[in-house]
């Protein structure tokens, strides 16, 4: 009974249906809120994974990964990210509620209320640092920080990993390569975030939680923070092993497990299995095929889309501000697109011109 | 009892000092905010709703009070470390043996992961409370850079214990700098940047060498980062949550209903 649930947990947390799961159920709280928001939910939660974790705690595997003191955080974040994010649904869930009723959110009512800093404010601040600082000492004196071996340039350890909260880059390097995952993409993510309150021209939803005052926002703010950020450094932390190779989460950590890799350029696709030729020597006639959807991705879509479904969008936006957003969110879009591909095509590059290290 | 207390807060000295009586009046606690350097970074009176726990979460300040225990236990540290190859890895091992209360690591190290997650959580609330519309934009960019720089004082500091976790995990991190356009010697682009037969980006100058101060982690990247990480990365924040809090305030408080 242990080892078959064992299994089935490893089975269910590969690395696509985790993320294909992790979205499925991400959508069904957004669309279910009302039913989602219940005390109920944060209850299952706690007691469930306090249960499974005494449970899971026994296997010699689980217990290597989860207890090494620098992976205590990352169960702090997963639980504070599912408790904060379900905090946030519910106010939302009950302001909308008061709003369709012709009522102010909660916020509003009592924000017409002005209290004293000294004692209100003063006393909660103090209160939390109390609680935080016994917190912290008591995990200090419980679990020592650790140090391992002095530093040696000649022993690579396997897997090398890059500190917890960066490690959702580092997912994305199965996807992409380096000048994508570790440069572009925080680029823009950096840039994106910036740009948010320039971008954003909805004035509702400004100093209360709501959600259908501008689901479009909360829902991709939830997904690019939750599904690509969170769920990927939970992965990245304690379902990748050796080699990148993906573990599950009562699986020994194997040196010699590795996955064969047989993806197929784009190229290779066209050239080869399509038109029955030889990949052409000149690289930009051999890309061809992948710079054209590249192309059309970046530079038809936008000016296609602000003609058909998103006139509404290019009119309230204007045209710089939609071009910017439409730029952001296709190389947002780029990643779940990549990841698709390569699950279902073995897909390895859209172009792929080592010569200039130019991959997508 | 209560004379003695009468008496000291009548003394010049206790005047001096504070400038108003027990606050339990209006009066006294308007005095209060006010004449305090620290708390007057507060406004007199706040909206009911925006100090709910569950309204800030508290992220913010707690984000800020990680900071402050950050500087203080870095301090210690500072006193017992040598940013070396030859010392920085003994020196460390050291702290637990050789060093009475040794637990300032470990407040360093956990609060250090915990203040990335406590700034990852509030960006998450100011997000859902739409507290980055108008007028609240540049401090949302201000917020920004402070989140930059939390994650660059957090892989900085990584590297200084000087064991195989954190040369290799800086070295993961900084290998990606190899590949910026144009300016990573695998880069794409870069090898447009040639004369003749000449690479004006190789491994000896580009990004990633002026990141770690030459071709792999070694001694020239540790004392780089060590700087970084106890003095500009520090000063850099510091400056920036002044400015950041400031407009907390001069943007009308935390955010509630227009
Ligand atoms: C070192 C990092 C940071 C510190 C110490 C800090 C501190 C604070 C504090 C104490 C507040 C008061 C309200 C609260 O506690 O929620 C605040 C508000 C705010 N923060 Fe930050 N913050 C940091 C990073 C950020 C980041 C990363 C963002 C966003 C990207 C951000 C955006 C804002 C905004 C827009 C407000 C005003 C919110 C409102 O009025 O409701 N801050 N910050």
């Amino acid at each position: 009974m242990g080892e078959t649930l064992k299994n089935a947990i490893d089975w269910l947390f590969e690395p696509t249906r985790y993320f294909l799961g992790s979205a499925a159920l991400l959508g069904a709280i957004l669309y279910f809120r009302k039913f989602f928001s219940k005390t109920i939910w944060m209850w299952l939660f706690f007691v469930l994974g306090t249960i499974f974790f005494v449970w899971a705690f026994e296997d010699p595997d689980f217990n290597k990964i989860i207890t090494k003191p620098d992976n205590v955080p990352i169960l702090i974040l997963l639980a504070g990210v599912v408790y904060f994010s379900w905090l946030a649904l519910r106010q939302a869930v009950i302001n909308d509620e008061r709003i369709k009723r012709g009522e102010p959110p909660v916020e509003g009512e009592e924000g017409k209320k002005k209290v004293f800093t000294w004692p209100d404010l003063v006393y909660t601040e103090f209160i939390c640092i109390i609680l935080f600082t016994a917190l912290l000492v008591i995990w200090s004196i419980e679990i020592p920080a650790p140090i391992e071996e002095p530093a040696a340039t000649a022993r690579t350890p396997n897997p090398s990993k890059a500190p917890w909260y960066f490690l959702g880059l580092q997912e994305l390097l199965v996807y992409f390569d380096p000048w994508i995952a570790g440069v572009l993409l925080p680029g823009f993510i950096i840039v994106g975030l910036c740009a948010i309150p320039y971008l954003d021209t909805n004035p509702k939803g400004n100093g209360y939680y709501t959600f259908e005052g501008r689901p479009f926002a909360v829902a991709f703010f939830w997904i690019g923070f939750i599904l690509f950020w969170v769920s990927f450094v939970i992965l990245g932390t304690f379902l990748r092993g050796p080699n990148w190779s993906f573990f599950g989460p009562f699986e020994y950590w194997d040196v010699h497990k590795l996955e064969p890799l047989v993806n197929v350029d784009l190229a290779t696709y066209f050239w080869v299995d399509l038109l029955s030729q030889p990949r052409p020597d000149n690289p930009l006639i051999r890309e061809a095929p992948g710079i054209a959807l590249l192309a059309g991705y970046f530079f038809v879509l936008p000016p296609l889309l602000a003609k058909t479904i998103l006139k509404q969008q290019m009119k309230d936006m204007g045209f710089l501000r939609y071009n910017v957003y439409m730029h952001l969110f296709l190389w947002f879009g780029l990643i779940p697109i990549k990841m698709l591909a390569r699950w279902v095509f073995d897909l390895k590059y859209i172009v792929g011109i080592p010569e200039w290290f130019f991959n997508v | 009892m209560e004379k003695l207390l009468q008496a000291l807060r009548s003394t010049q000295i206790w005047r001096s000092v504070f400038r108003h009586g027990y606050p339990d009046t209006p009066r006294n606690r308007t005095l209060a905010v006010l004449s305090n350097t620290f708390l007057h970074l507060h406004p007199v009176k706040v909206r009911r709703s925006g100090i709910r726990l569950s309204y800030t979460w508290c992220m913010g300040g707690l984000t800020f009070f990680l900071f402050l225990i950050e500087t203080i236990t870095g301090l210690l540290l500072m006193f017992y470390y040598r940013p070396t190859a030859e010392y920085a890895y003994q020196d460390i091992f050291g702290l637990r043996e050789h060093v009475p209360l040794g637990i300032m690591r470990e407040l360093h190290r956990w609060s250090a992961h915990m203040m990335v997650i406590t700034v990852w959580l509030h960006m998450y609330r100011v997000f859902l409370t739409g507290s980055y519309k108008p007028p609240r934009e540049f401090n949302w960019n201000v917020g920004v850079i402070l989140l930059v720089l939390t994650l660059l004082l957090s892989f900085t500091g990584y590297l200084l214990p000087w064991d195989q976790l954190a040369v290799w995990a800086i070295t993961v991190g900084s290998n990606m700098a190899r590949a910026t356009p144009f300016l990573g010697h695998e880069g794409p682009g870069a090898s447009l940047l040639a004369f003749g037969g000449l690479n004006f980006v190789h491994a000896g100058d580009d990004a990633r060498f002026g990141l770690l101060a030459g071709r792999f982690v070694g001694e020239g990247a540790l004392l780089r980062f060590y700087v970084l990480h106890c003095v500009g990365l520090p000063l850099a924040a510091a400056t920036l949550m002044a400015i950041h809090f400031w407009r907390v305030r001069k943007d009308g408080g935390i955010s509630g209903p227009l």
